[in-house]
């Protein structure tokens, strides 16, 4: 039995190794003093210190994260309203939206890539961070009108009977209360658009001009010629950034959960 | 109540522009693409033609598709076989433990997925960590040849994807009725005859989920195989993008671009068949 239990354990360790090891390995040599990835010389914060006067890299990394806040921010609100939108009204042709906003979530991301940059190129919008942008948002606000979706149920339209019953406009109840009951769904279908949008390499691939390099470009381009330890020191950063907003989010959620509950 | 139609008006406007700008018409360009004709310059011909759909039977192009879809099919099947044993063992745990350590599972997705896949090369390569140990400790003499093949790309796809299929299969396993796996092991039935006979049958949808949503982007994932098989290994993923970006043919692209949704609506299809619903895929 005990055996049993230690194999189980043992497992599901195994399954967190794999899982991290290639992080934690990164993270490790982005304190290691030789520049060869290979050994473990020295402890050094060496190139911590290379990666402010990195210009080129730090100016990928801001587009990177330009990107991201902005195109999390414009499907958030589309996402949000479509959502509740789409659980309240019916309409000619809902069906087919409804299909639609699922293809971006099940085809493969390059074939998402290809279809927004012949687009285009076809309406001849010159490629650069704005088209980047564009497609962020394309294919973050499936993940935020699912997410928002899931919040929304028959007992929320009750509530807001009620807020119109007393008098409420349909704005008013829509602020007041529509979105503070669906605020949790809110809220991860954000973080989760900001996360595919940091970890997006194919369609920005697809989708960038010659000139505007995101950080996974930038990388993509360099692991042909070699990543410097400066790259490792980065991703050190931003995994350290993204863990911080999760544990946030997470934490919220979990509160605002727990007040529910309370109330009921 | 015009009012009332105003407001709906704003809900539904920003839902329906997008869907019709930014995911309807670019996927019938690519579909009105695949019928045109290519010249040599990189340009299309607006005529019609089914070349390029015959263009996809040629011997070179079934071998690459064949491949990607081998490819993907060992790397589904293997994250099957780790998110199985692993959600059911994870069960063992408190809820609070449980609901932590899967958390812990989305960890590693928050930093870049290049970022990731490099650190694999620091692992996989001739003189990295993983070679380093096993012959620094005696096991091995020479060093194994651990990327730039398939194995590589395997390793790759089954790092990258294997929360996407360790999420629905948890999720499935954890909503079960754990009271038919007792009964069973109570009436002494074998542990693979309890996993055959009711867990599988009662995680199906889980599964399927899981399956959909590693198989499909493994096809795709050009960066994996260009990293890890060292640019030797192709599968459709590169094969589309050489096709917009280095050969420029557009309408052959966009061709296995078209046979590759086919793959997709049928897989979802099955997928609905069997009872999976829509809003599971892809949520975290």
């Amino acid at each position: 039995m005990n055996k049993n239990k230690l194999f189980r354990n043992l497992f599901i360790i195994l399954v967190y190794i794999f899982l991290f090891l290639p992080i934690i390995i990164l993270i490790l040599y982005s304190f290691n003093d030789s520049k060869m990835n290979i050994i473990f010389t020295h402890f050094t914060l060496r190139w911590y210190q290379e990666l402010i006067h990195n210009q080129e890299l730090l100016n990928a990394f801001s587009n990177t994260l330009i990107i991201a806040i902005t195109s999390t921010a414009i499907s958030t609100v589309i996402g949000t309203i479509s959502a509740v939108g789409l659980f309240k009204y019916k309409f000619p042709g809902k069906n087919l939206i409804n299909g639609l906003i699922y293809i971006p979530i099940v085809i493969p991301e390059i074939v998402l890539g290809i279809s927004l940059l012949s687009v285009y190129t076809l309406s001849k919008l010159e490629l650069g961070i704005g088209t980047i942008l564009l497609s962020h948002i394309a294919f973050s606000i499936p993940y935020v009108i699912t997410s928002v979706r899931s919040t929304l149920n028959p007992m929320t339209s009750q509530i807001e009977e009620a807020a119109y019953d007393l008098g409420a406009s349909k704005l008013k109840t829509f602020w007041y209360v529509t979105l503070p009951m669906i605020f949790p769904g809110v809220v991860s279908g954000a973080a989760l658009a900001f996360t595919l949008s940091l970890d997006d390499v194919v369609i920005s691939y697809f989708t960038a001009g010659p000139g505007s390099n995101t950080l996974p470009l930038k990388i993509y381009s360099m692991i042909k010629t070699g990543i410097t330890p400066d790259v490792n020191a980065l991703s050190s950063i931003i995994l350290l950034i993204t863990i911080v907003v999760l544990t946030v989010a997470t934490i919220y959620q979990t509160k605002t959960i727990q007040k529910r509950e309370m109330a009921k | 109540m015009k009012k009332n139609k105003l407001f709906q008006y704003f809900l539904l406007f920003p839902v329906i522009i997008y869907s019709f700008l930014l995911i309807l018409i670019p996927l019938i360009y690519v579909l009105f693409l695949s019928f045109c004709k290519n010249d040599s310059y990189g340009g299309m011909i607006y005529e019609f033609t089914l070349s390029n759909y015959l263009t996809i039977f040629d011997f070179t192009y079934m071998m690459i598709l064949l491949k990607s879809a081998l490819i993907a099919l060992i790397a589904t099947l293997i994250c099957a076989f780790i998110s199985y044993p692993f959600s059911i063992f994870l069960m063992d745990k408190s809820e609070r433990t449980r609901s932590f350590l899967i958390k812990l599972v989305m960890i590693p997705f928050l930093t870049n997925s290049l970022i990731r896949t490099y650190g694999w090369i620091v692992l996989l390569r001739k003189n990295g960590v993983i070679n380093s140990a096993l012959i620094g400790t005696g096991i091995i003499s020479k060093p194994l040849s651990l990327m730039y093949n398939n194995l590589g790309i395997i390793i790759g796809m089954v790092y990258t994807l294997l929360p996407f299929m360790i999420l629905p299969i948890y999720s499935a396993v954890s909503k079960m009725d754990y009271s038919l796996v007792e009964a069973a092991k109570d009436l002494g039935a074998s542990k693979w005859k309890v996993f055959k006979e009711v867990i599988l049958p009662s995680t199906i949808s889980g599964l399927f989920n899981g399956s959909l949503m590693v198989f499909i982007p493994a096809i795709g994932y050009f960066f994996i195989s260009d990293i890890l098989g060292g640019g030797k290994v192709m599968i459709i993923g590169n094969l589309i993008k050489n096709q917009f970006l280095t050969a420029r043919n557009w309408p052959f692209g966009s061709a296995i671009s078209i046979f590759l949704i086919l793959i997709t609506f049928l897989l979802v299809k099955l997928y609905k068949k069997i009872g999976g619903k829509m809003d599971d895929l892809g949520g975290f």
